[in-house]
């Protein structure tokens, strides 16, 4: 049974229950994908697939990208990732996956790159308080204050994975446990509860959840 | 293109007609409440004096005084609680957010009434 699958967040939106409670939702287009190489373990050592999902325009298909996606006949995807599986999956190249494989699957993880931040703050970056507003300080509310001592014989070093300033965000990241909500197959939409990671317009992997449902 | 796609995934979730009101209106707002197994409908009267979002995000804010003391409510309109919204006087205003509302007490909270004719009929605000 194959439980992922690639997607594009659409944006956030509300829903209302028969009751009046309001359940905040992210609305993500899932697949449809074309599954573009089966890896087994004979042939790869382990179990997965290769999946695709989004087009690219004619003018910036590469070659490779066009002979690759050939083989399950299809144009080449503008997102193609990898799903890990613990068996053989009953899939062979050019298959089409939907939205329905999430069909009974009530919690998922959503992975994506996180929004860019730039060079942030420690404050920003990692939660700390800065210092205060008034007692005195002056142009150093948001600095991260003291970041090691000087014990004289034993050296002034500053410890190894001490947190500063710098580049926040634009990395890979997992987002676990989002409630499935509601599931459109007609149009391939799945709306998920809570807030995922990454830009509207910006692609995702769904995947069944690890640790809950 | 997104945005045309969210408004999709919730337009069944939106209300086939809204009655039409607007801020400065003088409305009763019937809630559903829940008591225990108990269903009843609460009117709440008083002042629109805020109507905010769009879609299924719209809401506005109802005020009224309670006691000396002012109440203000704010309802999301596609609310399934919200079972209907009746509109008892219009008032006239040239503001869209009646906030100056709150620092008033007595008769200057009131509004001048709206001149309701063969205009009224026609206003299509919504």
């Amino acid at each position: 049974m194959v439980t992922a699958l690639l997607g594009k967040k659409l944006g956030m939106t509300r829903m209302y229950d028969p009751q009046g409670t309001i359940t905040p939702v992210t609305v993500i287009q899932a697949g449809p994908c074309t599954v573009l190489q089966v890896k087994t373990v004979q042939t790869d050592g382990y179990h997965a697939l290769q999946l695709g999902f989004g087009t690219v325009k004619s003018s910036r298909q590469k070659q490779p990208q066009i002979g690759h996606a050939r083989k399950a006949k299809s144009p080449p995807k503008a997102f193609v990732r990898e799903v890990r599986l613990g068996a053989a999956a009953e899939q062979e190249v050019g298959n089409t996956l939907t939205v329905e494989v999430f069909d009974e699957i009530p919690y998922l993880d959503v992975i994506a790159t996180s929004k860019g931040r730039g060079f942030a703050g420690v404050v920003k970056r990692h939660g700390f308080k800065g210092q205060p507003a008034s007692h005195g300080v002056e142009r150093k509310h948001r600095s991260p204050g003291s970041i090691g001592v000087d014990s004289g014989s034993t050296g002034r070093s500053i410890k190894k994975g001490k947190r500063m300033a710098g580049h926040m965000g634009c990395v890979r990241c997992t987002s676990r446990n989002h409630q499935v909500v509601a599931i459109d197959k007609e149009n391939h939409l799945i709306m998920v509860k809570g807030s995922v990671p990454g830009p509207r317009n910006g692609y995702v992997v769904l995947a069944r959840a690890k640790t809950k449902g | 293109m997104t945005t045309k796609a969210l408004d999709q995934v919730v337009a069944n979730q939106l209300k086939k007609t809204v009655p039409s009101f607007r801020v400065g209106d003088t409305v009763d707002v019937h809630v559903k409440i829940v008591e225990g197994e108990r269903e009843r409908v609460q009117v709440f009267n008083g002042t629109v004096i805020a109507r905010k979002g769009r879609g299924i995000n719209e809401s506005f804010t109802v005020r009224r005084i309670v006691n000396n003391e002012g109440v203000e409510r704010v309802f999301p309109i596609h609310s399934p609680n919200v079972v209907d919204i009746e509109v008892k006087r219009s008032g006239f205003t040239r503001r869209s957010k009646l906030y100056f509302l709150r620092d008033r007490v007595g008769k200057a909270t009131r509004l001048r009434e709206k001149w309701v004719g063969k205009a009224k009929k026609t206003d299509t605000s919504q």
